[in-house]
Parts: C-alpha cells; sequence; structure tokens
C-alpha cells in the first residue's frame, strides 16, 4: 500500500493537469527505509512528449546526489498518461528500474487538463511483474486513522 | 588506477549488495572488462551490442560519457564513475 500525504498527491495531479497534453513526470523522495514519500520534486520530461518521459541525465544525476547527501531514495516515482489509463505500459514495465518504488500513475486523459477527473494508482514494478496496490491519501503522516472526505 | 564506480540499486545484486566498488581502467571499455570480470553479468546489463544501453547512463566526474567520447572516454587515477539507470517510460 501506498501512503501519501494530500498536499503530496495534489501536487502530483497538479503537475500531471499543467504538463497536458505532455506527459508530467517526478518523484517523491523520503528518508531511506521509511518507506514514507516526504520530498516532491517536479522532474522536466526532457522528451517533452504525449507518450513518452524521461528524466534529462543530467537532472537524474543531480536529484540522485541530493538524495545520497539527505540519505533519501526515491519512495514514489510517477508519470502520467494523457491519453491512455493510468496503468503501466509495457515500456515502463521494461524500463522501470527501481524496484523499491511505489511507481504511481496519473491519466489526464479525461480532460484533466479542464478540471476532469484524474485517476491516479500505484503499482510495485519489479522483474518485469506489476503489482497494483491501494492508495490511501492522509492529512498529515501523523494522523493514525486514514483520511476519509474527499476534498476535505 | 584507482575508479570509484557507484553501483544502483537495481544492479548491486552483481556486487554482493555494495553501493561502490573499486575498479581500473584507462577508458569507461576497460573499466566494463574490469568490473565484468569481478562482477560476472554486470557487463551484459550495461552494453548491448558494444555500445551503452540506451536507458543507461554513465558519468565520469559528474560528466554524461554521451558528450564525452562514450566507451572511449578516458579515465584517471580518482575519477569518480556513476552509472544509473534512466528514469522512463511511456504510454
Amino acid at each position: 500500500m501506498l501512503t501519501i500525504e494530500r498536499i503530496i498527491h495534489d501536487a502530483i495531479v497538479e503537475h500531471a493537469r499543467r504538463d497536458h497534453p505532455d506527459e508530467a513526470c517526478g518523484v517523491v523522495a523520503g528518508a531511506i527505509g521509511s518507506d514514507r514519500p516526504t520530498r516532491h520534486v517536479a522532474m522536466l520530461n526532457a522528451a517533452m512528449s504525449p507518450t513518452f518521459y524521461e528524466f534529462d541525465s543530467g537532472d537524474l544525476l543531480r536529484l540522485y546526489r541530493e538524495m545520497d547527501d539527505r540519505d533519501e531514495e526515491p519512495v514514489v516515482i510517477y508519470h502520467s498518461h494523457t491519453a491512455t489509463e493510468a496503468y503501466p505500459s509495457r515500456t515502463d514495465v521494461n524500463l522501470a528500474g527501481e524496484p523499491g518504488a511505489h511507481y504511481v500513475l496519473v491519466s489526464t486523459r479525461d480532460g484533466a487538463h479542464e478540471s476532469g477527473p484524474v485517476d491516479f494508482r500505484s503499482y510495485r514494478i519489479v522483474d518485469g511483474e506489476v503489482t497494483e496496490e491501494e492508495v490511501r491519501v492522509v492529512e498529515r503522516y501523523d494522523d493514525a486513522a486514514p483520511e476519509q472526505r474527499e476534498n476535505a | 588506477m584507482a575508479i570509484e564506480v557507484r553501483i544502483p540499486t537495481i544492479l548491486r545484486t552483481y556486487t554482493d549488495g555494495e553501493r561502490a566498488v573499486e575498479s581500473s581502467g584507462t577508458s569507461i571499455a576497460e573499466l566494463v572488462e574490469t568490473l565484468e570480470s569481478a562482477h560476472a553479468g554486470l557487463k551484459e546489463r550495461l552494453l548491448d551490442d558494444g555500445a551503452v544501453r540506451r536507458f543507461v547512463n554513465i558519468y565520469v566526474n559528474d560528466e554524461d560519457i554521451r558528450f564525452t567520447g562514450g566507451l572511449d572516454t578516458a579515465l584517471s587515477d580518482g575519477d569518480t564513475v556513476v552509472i544509473l539507470p534512466a528514469v522512463a517510460g511511456g504510454a
């Protein structure tokens, strides 16, 4: 299961809306071993494409160095699909290089750029195997109980 | 000719979990061969048909080797090599 704070969840959705029809991408870093995504880093899609995303190689190096310095790892790696469902494509699966990460897929195909709905789903991708997992959005990580209200 | 090589999580199965290994070589091509002799299987994950894989990034002292001569990029004692899988995908 992915547990994520609403403010970070909403920032990812907002990023996907903003970059539609191109794919948006980024990570949420967190302390190593914590499984808690705390620092949202929106990345530039160097491919600037509606069907492909790739972090710029220089940005990628800086990102990993920064995470190393802070004892962080990429807890969430996200990108948007702008014309298809929020499910990992064959390319996504083949290129998934972080077996410990939650791969979040956001779909903006239903007019999300014009305030339509955004589909937000999370997966584990390990050795070519995709496993969908529950997403729990909480107001704050300190809260023990899951937040039930929508748009509270 | 000591070169520090930073290994990404997904390739640490080849280095007994080590995040960094010491290796040697006067170029990236040589380094890959040295790495392969100590960590069999690594070369296949880095190269395809004698070239660096499209979705593997290799940096020497923070420079992407795509811009410094690829496999021919020269190495000197004390250089740091970082290997990172691309973060990429598509619909």
